[in-house]
């Protein structure tokens, strides 16, 4: 997508940041613009992507989901099947190589549901730097297993216990220890948000998951698909899965929000379709707030989703019709895992369940000739102890 | 001219900032007045945001309580026309860009000139984004101040050369909170500033006593501080007007002997 210097989409994104941090992020940007193009760092990226990861991820067809539904052939993008379990290991690996590359020996990060903070302390394992990751209090509960796998990896987990003690807090106690320490330390921000070039730089690392869904159907198929469907909560995912299709105006891009309790009540965290622009976390974008612009206390069952904003590539591909953005509810989501445990034998994790739930109510309004690709963003282990108690079934991990 | 100079006209200024509704608007109308008899010479006011991604510990909480009472823009806007009923010492507002931008900031900024508010400090806002806010503060005669940090470096000119009111110099990386050691380059960056332009600078951050607001004023034109009168009234609540009185009246004697 077409953006202006200052890392605009449309209106949205740019640097609302303080002044102690311009300089970190003007040197990010220079390290970036210069790496970008390097082809040592792209074919050091490529292996690590491919001998450390597992790239390419898997494009599987689910015959029986499609059977089963009756309308659309489905398809599964197997992003659950990187190592570590999530896609957030392509922007982390990215971002930790570029941060080595400009000499910083220190990474911090904020986490939600865990798989973000696993991911940074895996490539600061592998890469031997450093490794802070800040997590709401309330999600370490909700993902103790995570804060264990980070911990194992060798990494710091600070329990923020600030505002609503979720991903939000975890974003801006991560922003201000980065204004403590910038000379050794990269903020490896996890999704397509905050300053700029956070945005660019996340989407660009996700954007090998359109790339490959583009050649791998074209090779399954011979065509487009009709359909790319994604969670959103900050959005990386949903923006590494569209970005290669953007231009091809014939497939659609649809975004699912996290709706909580639904739109309709105050326990959601549907940012397109509850929030309106504001600034926040270094960005102009969507969020959800009060009339004074005080930053609403969101809700998700998913950790992951449970974000008050979104990127400001999403808000723009919503300004402009390009993509859609639907709200799910917690509900629908836990259906939607459990049904594709039970129907293809693999568990989603409850974000991505979010796509999966939207898939199972246009797939049989579709054609079977059209095709839907969901993004299965990653893997449901990390959720299960939570799923049982959400249906009554007392548990603990 | 801006207002704001005339809190630099008689020396080295002492600033300090209050959170608006911490405990309560009441309180903090005291407050102000107490600080003003006391000889503060500029009030930077907060308006408080559910997400002060620039503040510490302290003055987050500040702004959590104060959320909580049920404080509001509209709000901390009566409060400061009761406090120019008869205050008339430089006011500015210190808030986060949403807030300023949720209200619609055309309406914001002109409600600001209205009740006699002469200048904002955004700390979210950095000179690459002024222009979110700077059309509407030259319509109506309000100063977007700048802020230079540790690490601005060779920003200092490009900040400095278009800075309005007065310049906020950032003591030390990181958050607000009282803090034992400062950025070791403070003096250079204020005589960088000063080859570049005349306003005023005063520095904040983490100046907690007397000794230390002295030797930053001794550096540049006055000290800022916040945390530290924070405490104050976390400690003190409703009480809080006199013991801020008395930690005005110390810290202005220090900076005018600085």
């Amino acid at each position: 997508m077409k953006m202006n210097k200052e890392g605009r989409f449309g209106i949205h994104g740019g640097q609302y940041i303080p002044e102690t941090l311009m300089n970190a992020v003007n040197e990010l940007t220079q390290a970036y613009e210069h790496y970008k193009n390097d082809p040592d760092f792209n074919k050091e990226l490529e292996e690590l992507f491919n001998d450390y990861a597992g790239r390419p991820s898997r494009l599987y067809y689910a015959k029986k989901m499609t059977e089963d539904l009756g309308g659309a052939k489905i398809y599964l993008k197997r992003e659950d099947l990187n190592h570590t379990g999530a896609h957030k290991i392509n922007n982390v690996l990215g971002q930790a190589l570029l941060a080595k590359k400009m000499g910083k020996t220190r990474l911090i990060a904020e986490t939600g549901a865990g798989q973000h903070g696993v991911a940074t302390a895996t490539a600061a394992a592998l890469m031997g730097m450093e490794c802070v990751v800040f997590m709401g209090e309330e999600d370490t509960k909700r993902q103790a297993l995570n804060v264990y796998r980070m911990r194992l990896l060798g990494a710091e987990v600070i329990p923020v216990k600030t505002g609503t003690a979720t991903l939000k807090d975890a974003v801006s106690e991560a922003m201000r220890e980065w204004t403590n320490r910038v000379s050794d330390t990269h903020y490896c921000l996890g999704s397509v948000m905050g300053p700029h070039p956070f945005p660019t730089i996340v989407r660009d690392f996700q954007a090998v998951i359109s790339k490959e869904i583009k050649q791998q159907i074209m090779q399954k198929e011979g065509r487009l698909p009709d359909a790319v469907i994604a969670c959103v909560g900050g959005g990386s995912n949903a923006i590494g899965s569209f970005y290669h299709f953007i231009e091809d105006k014939e497939v659609q891009l649809i975004g699912c929000e996290a709706a909580g309790r639904g739109i309709d009540t105050f326990e959601t965290a549907a940012t397109v379709n509850t929030g309106r622009v504001g600034i926040f976390h270094g960005m102009k974008s969507y969020f959800c707030q009060d009339e004074y612009g005080q930053i609403a206390p969101v809700y998700s069952i998913s950790a992951g989703l449970d974000y008050p904003g979104v990127g400001p590539e999403h808000a723009y591909l919503n300004d402009i019709g390009r993509a859609s953005y639907v709200p799910v509810t917690d509900d629908e989501a836990v259906n939607a895992f459990e049904y594709l445990s039970r129907t293809e034998g693999i568990i989603p994790a409850i974000e991505s369940s979010h796509a999966v739930a939207h898939a199972m109510k246009i797939a049989p309004t579709m054609d079977k000739d059209k095709i839907i690709v969901i993004t299965i963003s990653g893997r449901g282990d990390k959720d299960c102890a939570a799923i049982a108690r959400y249906r009554g079934e007392n548990i603990y991990e | 001219m801006s207002n704001i100079r005339n809190a630099f006209s008689s020396g080295k200024a002492f600033i300090p900032f209050i959170t608006c509704g911490d405990p309560d608007l009441e309180t903090t109308y005291e407050v102000v007045l107490e600080a003003v008899r006391s000889g503060a010479d500029l009030i930077e006011l907060g308006i408080p945001f559910s997400d002060p991604t620039a503040e510490g510990p302290v003055i987050q909480g500040a702004n959590l309580r104060a959320l909580e009472g049920g404080v509001t823009t509209d709000k901390v806007f009566d409060l400061v026309r009761r406090i120019r009923e008869t205050v008339t010492v430089p006011l500015v507002f210190m808030t986060y860009a949403n807030v300023v931008f949720s209200y619609d900031a055309e309406k914001f900024i002109r409600t600001c000139k209205e009740i006699g508010i002469d200048g904002l400090i955004i700390p979210d806002i950095p000179f690459e984004e002024k222009e979110e806010f700077t059309p509407y503060c030259e319509k109506y005669d309000v100063d977007l101040i700048s802020m230079i940090a540790p690490t601005s470096e060779d920003r200092i000119a490009m900040i400095a050369g278009e800075a309005k009111g007065f310049i906020y110099v950032v003591s030390s990386m990181g958050v607000t909170g009282t803090r034992s050691s400062f950025s070791g380059d403070l003096s250079k960056i204020t005589s960088k500033i000063r080859e570049v332009t005349d306003v005023p600078c005063a520095i904040g951050f983490g100046i907690s006593d007397p000794e230390q607001a002295k030797k930053m004023a001794s550096i540049s034109d006055g000290a800022i501080v916040g945390s530290a009168i924070i405490k104050i009234l976390a400690a003190h609540g409703k009480d809080s007007p006199r013991y801020v009185g008395e930690f005005v009246k110390s810290m202005k004697a220090a900076v005018r002997e600085a």
